[in-house]
């Protein structure tokens, strides 16, 4: 029997009319792996991200999480299923504090989704917010609106909310984006932090940070998959160097 | 210091019939906490949810019509049935079109939100204006009274008002609760970020409609105080001031939060009665229009946020003023 794949994504294909954001791509990340997706803007990446989060339907190929083709779920059966994602610009509740921006990430992992007659702090998941705060360094903010923190702690917060209910399959978009140089290392060392088993895939622009953070390394092009290596071998190939910071061709 | 708001306000609500006379205490009172149901529906989907609807007055006539309909036929028109059963018919059928107006605005958002609501509610007014089988067209139902409880007539004047107390802060309450449970931080999350909320496995869709069923719902308590207030329904309940009423009362209380709806309604209500004493009825809308445009002008968030303000100010109780618009609540908590 072969080692089962974490995410097996084959033949994945996206077009918007004329346009094929995603061409062909296949990727085979294993259990536990960090992966990093690189590549400059309109290479792709986040259209592949939508397309395995649920949000945006592949017009060709398939999506496996752990063996089980989840090409036709709904975004939300996904998330049961053990897959979340963060965006690119900060998507969090601003009218809510901290606590119940990441108590509204308990629940959607879990559910009850719809609960009406007990109020939240009476809640008997209440008490998980408090480790997913520790996890990203937010204890002393739970009692935040989050409209209120900082650019970088909004990052933080997202990622807390995305480690609710621990996902198999974590996809972070560009998690260091708008970060100051601080930030971004409390960052890398949070990634470092997360354990193990959690399979992560993340799309970043600083080659410093996805370099640093992951195990292997995919470059998209046009759509496309144009190479795969580790990051020592990525950084050493002169031609995804080139592309990556823009100087190739058109 | 945060318990004296509420006290005050219990207090006052217990001895007002004690210091007024009956025209204070039903048709600005009792007005007050009827319509003021309504327009709390519309602000528990606003400040919530984001979603705004015109058509909250016309669900509160859903529920008036068929509270008229099933307890006082006029003109051969009607089903007598006992009170308790068109009672929670009443509140079904509100709910229901709460439910399935939700289901036609759901895809839209703001300005269009506004537009299709305010349709339905125009397409209901006209229903009920050429209908004759189950609306009684023109005339409507008239004799639309609360029924008598072992010999406690709630159609009189000071049971009316406590009753109108208890159904009012059930309403105001029960938001206050419902806001505060996952089902409720969820509304708030389709609010702020509806697409995170997805990504967190919540079906945005079903949560924005059962928010439409539930502020059907509390719409439907208002109308059912308001048809026995006025003890008739016709089209002109459900025609387009009335309707547009609700959302001036939303705004000048404050459209943030649940309390500005009472405050709204209040406001509303006596700027109503009293405008007549000294300018021309007909005038009526230029100087509601002009209390409308001074409270968004000097206070964007409405009555409410003008308290809040004074209040903060004065007691340094609360957090400090976030500015803009209020999306969460602080009064009384």
């Amino acid at each position: 029997m072969t080692k089962e794949e974490a995410l097996v994504v084959e033949g994945l294909t996206r077009r918007f009319g004329a346009l094929v954001a995603v061409d062909d791509v296949t990727l085979r990340v294993a259990p536990g792996e960090r992966r990093a997706v690189l590549g400059a803007n309109g290479a792709g990446k986040t259209t592949l991200f939508n397309m395995i989060a649920g949000d945006l339907p592949p017009s060709a190929g398939s999506i496996r999480l752990f063996g089980e083709d989840i090409t036709g779920l709904s975004p939300q059966r996904r998330v049961l299923e053990g897959v979340r994602r963060t965006y690119q610009k900060s998507l969090v509740f601003g009218g809510m504090t901290v606590r119940d921006n990441l108590y509204v990430a308990v629940r959607g992992a879990t559910g009850p989704r719809l609960a009406i007659w007990t109020r939240a702090e009476h809640q008997p998941d209440r008490h998980e917010t408090d480790t997913l705060a520790d996890r990203v360094g937010l204890t002393d903010r739970l009692d935040t609106l989050a409209s209120e923190l900082s650019h970088g702690e909004q990052r933080q917060l997202e990622l807390g909310m995305a480690l609710a209910h621990p996902p198999k399959l974590l996809l972070l978009d560009e998690p260091a984006a708008g970060l100051s140089t601080r930030e971004r290392e409390s960052l890398v060392a949070m990634l470092a932090d997360l354990p193990r088993d959690l399979t992560l895939i993340l799309i970043e622009h600083d080659l410093d940070i996805a370099l640093k953070a992951v195990d292997y390394v995919s470059v998209m092009h046009n759509g496309r998959l144009l190479a795969e290596g580790t990051p020592a071998e990525i950084s050493a190939n002169q031609d995804i160097q080139d592309i990556y910071m823009g100087r190739h061709g058109k | 210091m945060r318990w004296i708001l509420p006290l005050a306000v219990i207090v006052l609500l217990l001895v007002y019939p004690f210091v007024v006379n009956s025209f204070w205490l039903v048709q600005i009172g009792g007005r007050t906490l009827g319509f003021g149901t309504i327009v709390l529906s519309l602000v528990f989907l606003t400040a919530y949810t984001g979603m705004l609807s015109l058509a909250q007055m016309t669900v509160a006539g859903v529920a008036g019509y068929a509270t008229a309909y099933f307890t006082a036929p006029t003109g051969g028109v009607g089903l007598l049935l006992p009170w308790p059963v068109a009672l929670v018919l009443a509140l079904a059928l509100a709910t229901l079109a709460g439910l399935l107006i939700g289901l036609v605005a759901v895809r839209t958002r703001g300005i269009y939100t506004l537009m299709i609501t305010l349709a339905v509610a125009m397409a209901f007014y006209y229903l009920t204006l050429q209908n004759y089988d189950i609306f009684n067209g023109f005339t409507g139902f008239n004799n639309v009274e609360p029924p008598v409880i072992l010999g406690l007539d709630l159609g009189a004047n000071l049971p009316f008002y406590y009753m109108s107390v208890v159904l009012a802060a059930s309403c105001y309450l029960g938001v206050r609760h419902v806001v505060r449970t996952p089902f409720g931080l969820a509304l708030q999350g389709v609010r702020d970020e509806p697409d995170r909320l997805r990504a967190l496995g919540f079906n945005v869709p079903l949560l924005r409609v059962l928010a439409f069923g539930l502020a059907g719902f509390i719409a439907g308590i208002g109308g059912i105080l308001n048809v026995w207030l006025n003890a008739s329904i016709s089209p002109g309940s459900v025609a387009l001031n009335p309707v547009i009423d609700v959302l001036m009362a939303g705004v000048l209380g404050g459209i943030g939060h649940p309390a500005g709806a009472y405050v709204g309604a209040f406001v509303f209500t006596i700027v109503d009665n009293f405008a007549i004493d000294f300018i021309a009825r007909e005038r009526f809308n230029t100087l509601i229009g002009l209390v409308f445009l001074a409270i968004v002008l000097f206070s964007p968030d409405g009555l409410t946020g003008l308290v809040r303000r004074a209040w903060t100010r004065g007691t340094g109780w609360a957090r400090r003023d976030r500015g803009g618009a209020p999306k969460t609540d602080d009064i009384g908590k």
